[in-house]
């Protein structure tokens, strides 16, 4: 099961785990993450993304995982738009029969749509408005991911 | 070459515009020669692709890096580094 949606409206994270597990006895362990626009001194937060582009880098994110992990089931929901401190932004739910593989997978599709999809963050503090900066820590995180493919060959 | 250019997030800002039309000279190879012919069009272009590194550029919704040839390519995006999750 292979769910990917690009949303501009709240999702429900429960529902969405109960869906990947729901009447599927091959399923034993399911991981949820959950990303929540913080608090800490924003406003808003807007992201904008590149339709078509955002799905497609994300679905082949998502096959990537699929190959590297025996995966029962991948949900990614990405929010756009207009988001306020405790708003859900991203939905990553990842479904195996063991936990490892569900909860490798969920950490390396989160570090990759931190750096490769395309969304970006413009966030409001007491009146000014800027573009959030990428960080090395992010890019670092999902370079991780390479060297342990380079390992495993 | 006609080729469909995207702006997204502060390279938008910068030129203005969110996409546009263009026909680059037949020497505009690569994604680089397509930065530095666009740099030269204006204030807007410069000022938006003036750190040509930390660019980031997509050829028909697939990520390639700067030497990537633009023969073939029809929907070409420029934007930061990507600030999502």
């Amino acid at each position: 099961m292979r769910t990917i949606r690009l949303q501009r409206e709240d999702f429900d994270a429960g529902a969405e785990q109960a869906a990947l597990a729901r009447g599927r006895p091959e399923v034993g362990a399911l991981v949820a993450f959950t990303g929540i626009c913080r608090g800490d001194g924003i406003a808003a937060l807007t992201l904008e993304h590149y339709p078509g582009m955002a799905e497609d880098e994300i679905a082949r994110h998502v096959e990537e995982a699929e190959r590297r992990w025996p995966l029962k089931g991948v949900t990614v929901i990405h929010r756009f738009g207009r988001l306020v401190p405790g708003d859900n932004i991203v939905l990553v739910v990842t479904a195996s029969a063991h936990r490892a593989a569900a909860f490798a997978a969920a950490e390396f599709l989160m570090d990759y749509l931190k750096t490769k999809a395309p969304f970006w963050k413009h966030e409001e503090r007491a009146g000014t408005a800027s573009w959030v900066d990428a960080k090395a820590a992010d890019d670092q995180a999902a370079e991780r991911w390479n060297r342990r493919a380079d390992a495993a060959e | 070459m006609r080729l469909k250019l995207l702006y997204f997030a502060w390279v938008r800002e910068r030129i203005g515009k969110a996409d546009e039309e263009v026909e680059p000279p037949a020497h505009v190879r690569t994604v680089a020669d397509l930065v530095g012919w666009l740099s030269g069009r204006g204030e807007q272009y410069a000022y938006a692709f003036e750190n040509p590194k930390v660019i980031r550029a997509a050829i028909d919704r697939a990520h390639v890096r700067a030497d990537t040839v633009l023969a073939g390519a029809h929907e070409i995006a420029f934007f930061p580094p990507m600030t999502g999750g």
